[in-house]
């Protein structure tokens, strides 16, 4: 039989079993705070109060928000066409490069708003092209596009290396990072829009970028659902040979949703550098790309819900940093494992729930589950 | 006759809402060919997969040799002396033959000795049954009749007395189910019982002792075979007198709308699948092409359709050629209105796990009427499934529905409904009817002879030879990649099955 | 220094750092050839490289701390089974988590623990592998080339590594010389196959994963407890993914994946070995060219220049039960 599971109410698919999934992670990362000593449920106050209690957390919850989004983005559009791009974090990376040449050049004589789409275009571009080869590999020479983009990922750790600590380093800087970029390159803040409801923001990194970043979700949206290259897309994530028998190329489709992917990771990199450090330094993507592939999974691929799961993501960024200040014996490091859990049960375990709530479900009311009548195709 | 191999008691089957098996009863006598029959989808395969241990019955008995039995997983089955060849061959394809064979039947933890006690053993069953096969051949890059030979030795060299073959000739050609039919007569008279399970009412004509008729999840009758006739047993498959012949007119043909020349296509592996292929097909009129499956009718309407290359030949749709061998593309050839049913809807024909609206645009969805500027015009492409659900009375009638939750029948009417819609020239239609509901048949039948009657060319691949000659105005048959031969309507059964066993050209040959 | 001995003393650190990838590798063999695809091998490194320096350290004893680095890392192989052998899930996904909450734990465990900044103690002498002389060498050492090999080269390292290199032929033997081993390299091509041959494909799988679990484990134990005097924070640095790429690169062939990891070691140690020297011919190479060079010969591999790497066809997919 090619249908195990029975059909669920769709609030209950994309509401109930992943707040179930989270809430076990949540659960399980509680085991870790009292192994460690300390009580999870103070923890969690002081995580929820840290992102959220105060306008300077909200600013940083959305900062981080911003970053995850672009990643969440880039690896859900993949996965729409049934590739899983794991290189997000390398096309990031990459991406800074392009942030670089521009506003290295462009800082001391363009104000922030032609520079800031000059950058936002070189970043994208770079992101689109260090995911091409890939894209190009899997397409034409059925490299798998996982282990592509892992390669892909160091190779270009070791180019951002070799360039910042060589070429891009200003002389007798030691630091492995570019010069601050002059104002020419830096992004407005955004902090007040969270004053005008009263909070109180000192000083913040929240920049236009988000802006960008929810217009890239929107755009993400009518791309996916309201485009013919998002049927397309679709269709060939689906099913390979319908793609084929719709006249959809292969190799086009591949190399476009992959450029896409990367565009969108790469913008990512306008966030950290133009918008808070103001110099592209070594590392600076730091495991977004890798947080994006939980947020997508979260965010079941669909915008509305990367956008959410992002500022969850963001939230846990924020709050856990205040968390470390708070109990000591709780590093950031803590987030890492929360990420791990999330992407252990919401998307390696996202069906271990599932029984048990049909039959929940179906307890109450046995008509709401319908079987999907479809057959296995030998039947 | 003696005792029974096997007995099966009041066994049910549910998969969800599905009643698989609904309290089968059945009697299987030692030391002969057993023949179950049914259509596709009326439950043999999962009964059969009950008795292997692949699947547990909700409730009912097994026993085995008059004991009773419980078979849990294939182990349990292999130990009571049941064996099964399964109709997707279940073998490793960079194995060596004897490595296949003693799978799971290694008996050591080391494999020096069982191989060379598997290499013995092979060949006194070599001996036994004739059947030869090179014990150090790679799988892969055997023929799939000795394929099959090595699944049967698997099932023997586990002592196998109760051998099930599903679906066995689906895949051969006629020579080398032939073969086939001399080996399994063979093993019944060394005592052995045989199940065959088909829907190929020939084959159980040819070689059983007894026949049982499934019909959607029952056991409707058991017939000794020599008192059972086609006829009687397709009856029992479908429940009521088989509508053979749909009412048509005479056919008013018109110019050649497509005509293929010299076409030679070969597969992923560089086996030439269609083999200097001629023919042409007029306005107003259906070509059905007959054949066993595997002789290269797929192959053929893939690369007419553009979704295959071909290695060489033409072919000319309203007299300009279609680039066969290098560019052509299912868009393009659609735009010069060539519609494509294809074969294989679940996988090709649509996207199961589209909303229904969004499978009947799909191969169209670059046309005009379905854009709004740069974005797909969402309400148009609504209202024209909702339209077409209309037309061809799809059921449930919800152009949003998941198209995984419609039946096979209705699935098939929203492939046909998007193709026919499009008012194309030329329709290449693929086993329009494989695991479609008798009622949804007889509409998909009268829909094609009304494409036929306005005066489109129709193109019909099906091997259902009922559907061909009730259809076709003219019957091409192929065989090994060859148009071996063609006939009008009248044709008898028997006529073209010769064609389609390859007889003429073999006695040509000699 | 004579060229013998740099010759000698850079083969002798490509073997030193060829050792945990050979485990990890051979680790990932197991897995993949199953028909699980395991790019947690990371991951499962790091807790073993932990928790043996952690229980060494506690225990003060290396076999003890062996011990733990193996279970550990058997139990986090186990998570990744339950997840994709168990409930079907993505192999990949499943994978990804398990490096991160391998990273994460290590450090906050490690921080509450031993409060230095999520190290463990500098182990002691006896609470790590201490190198081992092979009989005869120091007698050997004079004699000039053979003996020098022998003793420098071959004599002196750690009991692991010695595991490492003798889980190659005995690799090779399980696999292709033993029913498991055929039943392994089956449920990886054709789980079905296995299925109906009576054989639980769960269970194959799961033990292929139990192999794969000690030899991280071994792994990991050798980063932290032979190569380094303790854990450090993020001590894998990613070699659990240039194991990927030797195994890629072997093939998924036992014998392969010792070429493949030496030669992955040796351009480590040549990095190391080149840092600001410069070559004749070619000049100053930069050093991040060098540790970016085993990935770009995979990518090159796996785009078909250098022969073809053809997975384990089953490789990825979850195995359900359909006719």
């Amino acid at each position: 039989m090619s249908t195990p599971y029975a059909k669920l109410p769709a609030w209950a698919d994309y509401g109930l079993i992943p707040l179930i999934n989270l809430a076990v992670a949540f659960i399980v990362a509680g085991f870790v705070v009292l192994l460690v000593g300390e009580n999870p449920l103070r923890a969690a106050a002081i995580l929820v109060e840290g992102a959220f209690g105060r306008g300077q957390g909200i600013a940083f919850t959305l900062y981080y928000a911003t970053t995850f989004i672009f990643t969440g983005l880039s690896v859900a559009v993949a996965v729409h066409c049934g590739l899983f791009n794991i290189g997000t974090e390398g096309q990031a990376y990459i991406a800074g490069l392009g942030v670089a040449v521009v506003c290295l050049t462009f800082d001391a004589t363009l104000p922030w708003w032609l520079t800031f789409p000059l950058a936002t275009l070189a970043a994208a571009a770079m992101g689109a092209l260090w995911a091409l080869l890939p894209a190009y590999l899997q397409a034409k020479r059925g490299s798998h596009i996982v282990i592509t983009t892992i390669m892909f990922n160091f190779i270009a750790a070791s180019i951002m290396v070799y360039l910042l600590v060589g070429m891009l380093k200003p002389p007798g800087s030691m630091a492995p990072q570019t010069r601050i970029f002059l104002e020419g390159a830096q992004l407005p803040k955004l902090n007040w829009v969270i004053e005008l409801f009263g909070a109180r923001v000192r000083s913040a990194p929240l920049n236009i970028s988000f802006l960008l970043a929810l217009l890239m979700a929107f755009l993400t949206w009518v791309l996916i659902w309201r485009t013919r290259l998002g049927y397309e897309i679709r269709t060939y994530g689906h099913s390979p040979k319908a793609a084929r028998y719709a006249g959809i190329s292969e190799t086009r489709i591949i190399i476009i949703t992959m450029m896409i992917s990367g565009a969108l990771g790469g913008m990512m990199a306008l966030n950290p550098t133009m918008g808070d450090q103001h110099n592209v330094a070594i590392d600076f993507v730091s495991g977004a790309g890798f947080v994006g592939i939980a947020v997508a999974l979260m965010g079941r691929s669909h915008p509305v819900g990367i956008v959410l799961a992002a500022i969850l993501f963001g939230m846990l960024y924020q709050g856990g940093a205040e968390l470390a200040f708070e109990m000591p014996a709780i590093s950031r490091d803590m987030i890492v494992i929360i990420q791990g859990l999330v992407i252990l049960f919401a998307g390696a375990l996202e069906h271990m729930f599932r029984p048990s709530i049909q039959a929940l479900f179906a307890s109450f009311s046995p008509k709401s589950v319908g079987m999907a009548a479809t057959k296995g195709k030998g039947a | 006759m003696g005792q029974a191999a096997i007995e099966l008691i009041g066994i049910n089957k549910s998969f969800g809402a599905v009643h698989a098996n609904r309290d089968i009863n059945l009697e299987i006598p030692r030391g002969t060919i057993h023949g179950i029959v049914g259509e596709n989808g009326a439950g043999k395969s999962t009964l059969m997969s009950i008795l292997y241990g692949f699947y547990q019955a909700d409730s009912g008995e097994i026993r085995v040799n008059g004991k009773p039995a419980a078979i849990k997983t294939s182990n349990d089955a292999i130990a009571a002396g049941i064996g099964m060849v399964h109709q997707h061959f279940m073998l490793v394809e960079n194995f060596t033959v004897l490595e296949n064979i003693i799978l799971g039947a290694e008996g050591e933890a080391l494999l020096k000795t069982s191989i060379a006690k598997a290499r013995s053993e092979l060949q006194r069953l070599e001996r036994e049954y004739g059947l030869e096969v090179d014990p150090d051949a790679i799988i892969e890059e055997l023929p799939v009749g000795i394929q099959q030979r090595v699944e049967i030795l698997k099932a023997l060299y586990r002592g196998a007395e109760i051998l099930i073959l599903d679906e066995p000739t689906g895949v051969l050609t006629p020579a080398e189910a032939d073969h086939l039919f001399r080996i399994l007569k063979q093993l019944k008279e060394q005592g052995k019982t045989v199940v065959l399970i088909t829907h190929k009412l020939r084959e159980i004509m040819a070689i059983t002792d007894n026949v049982s008729v499934m019909r959607q999840g029952t056991m409707v009758a058991t017939r000794e075979t020599k008192k059972t006739t086609v006829e009687e047993l397709a009856e029992l498959m479908v429940g009521r007198r088989v509508l053979l012949r749909v009412e048509k007119g005479a056919a008013n043909t018109g110019a050649v709308k497509l005509a293929v020349s010299n076409l030679t296509v070969r597969d992923q592996r560089g086996v030439t699948m269609v083999d200097d292929v001629s023919f042409e097909v007029r306005a107003g009129e259906i070509v059905g092409i007959a054949g066993v499956a595997g002789n290269g009718q797929s192959e053929l309407i893939e690369a007419i359709s553009g979704i295959r290359r071909a290695v060489s030949g033409s072919v000319l749709l309203d007299g300009k050629p279609i680039d066969v061998t290098g560019t052509a593309d299912p868009g393009e050839l659609r735009d010069r209105g060539l519609a494509h049913v294809p074969e294989d809807r679940h996988h090709v024909g649509l996207v199961l796990a589209f909303e229904e609206n969004e499978n009947s645009i799909l191969g169209y969805h670059d046309d005009e009427r379905y854009r709004k500027g740069l974005l797909l015009d969402i309400d148009a492409i609504r209202n024209d499934a909702k339209s077409k659900i209309e037309g061809y009375d799809i059921r449930p009638p919800d152009c949003r529905l998941k198209t995984a939750n419609f039946s096979g029948g209705n699935q098939q009417k929203i492939v046909l409904a998007r193709e026919m819609e499009q008012d194309p020239g030329v329709l290449i239609v693929g086993q329009p009817t494989r695991g479609v509901d008798v009622g949804a048949i007889e509409f998909i039948h009268k829909r094609l002879i009304a494409m036929r009657d306005q005066g489109k060319a129709v193109l019909l691949i099906s091997v259902e030879l009922d559907e061909i000659r009730s259809l076709s105005d003219r019957i091409l048959v192929m065989f090994a990649g060859r148009i071996v031969g063609e006939r009008g309507p009248e044709a008898s059964e028997g006529e073209l099955g010769l064609l389609m066993a390859g007889v003429e050209q073999r006695e040509a040959a000699e | 220094m004579d060229i013998f001995n740099i010759i000698i003393q850079t083969l002798d650190s490509t073997l030193r750092l060829s050792v945990p990838l050979l485990l990890a590798c051979l680790a990932g063999l197991y897995s993949e050839r199953s028909g699980i695809f395991d790019i947690g091998l990371e991951g499962k490194m790091l807790v073993g490289a932990f928790a043996g320096a952690a229980a060494a350290s506690v225990f003060h004893s290396a076999f003890i701390g062996l011990g733990m680095a193996i279970l550990i890392s058997i139990s986090f192989a186990m998570i990744h089974g339950f997840a994709s052998i168990t409930h079907r899930g993505n192999q990949i996904v499943s994978g990804v988590a398990i490096n991160f909450i391998a990273a994460g734990s290590t450090v906050i465990l490690g921080q509450a623990w031993f409060q230095q900044g999520g190290r463990t103690p500098a182990l002691a002498e006896g609470e790590r592998f201490s190198p081992i002389t092979l009989p005869g060498a120091d007698a050997v050492k004079d004699i000039p080339v053979l003996g020098h090999l022998y003793s420098e080269l071959l004599s002196g390292h750690s009991l692991i590594a010695y595991i490492a290199f003798a889980m190659v032929p005995i690799t090779w033997w399980v696999l292709y010389r033993t029913r498991f081993g055929l039943r392994l390299r089956a449920v990886g091509e054709n789980p079905a196959a296995v299925d109906t041959a009576g054989i639980s494909v769960t269970w194959l799988r799961y033990r292929a994963l139990l192999c794969t679990g000690v030899l991280t484990g071994l792994a990991g134990a050798y980063l932290s407890m032979t190569q380094n005097g303790g854990f450090v924070k993020d001590m894998t640095a990613g070699k659990g993914y240039i194991a990927l790429a030797a195994l890629i690169f072997a093939k998924w062939k036992p014998v392969n994946a010792m070429f493949a990891c030496l030669l992955f070691g040796f351009l480590d140690a040549l990095a190391i070995r080149l840092q600001g020297t410069p070559l004749p011919i070619i000049g100053k190479v930069p050093v991040q060219f060098m540790q970016a060079l085993p990935y770009i010969l995979t990518v090159v591999l796996l785009a078909g220049f250098i022969g073809k790497a053809i997975p384990p066809r089953a490789g990825g997919v979850p195995y359900v039960k359909e006719r």
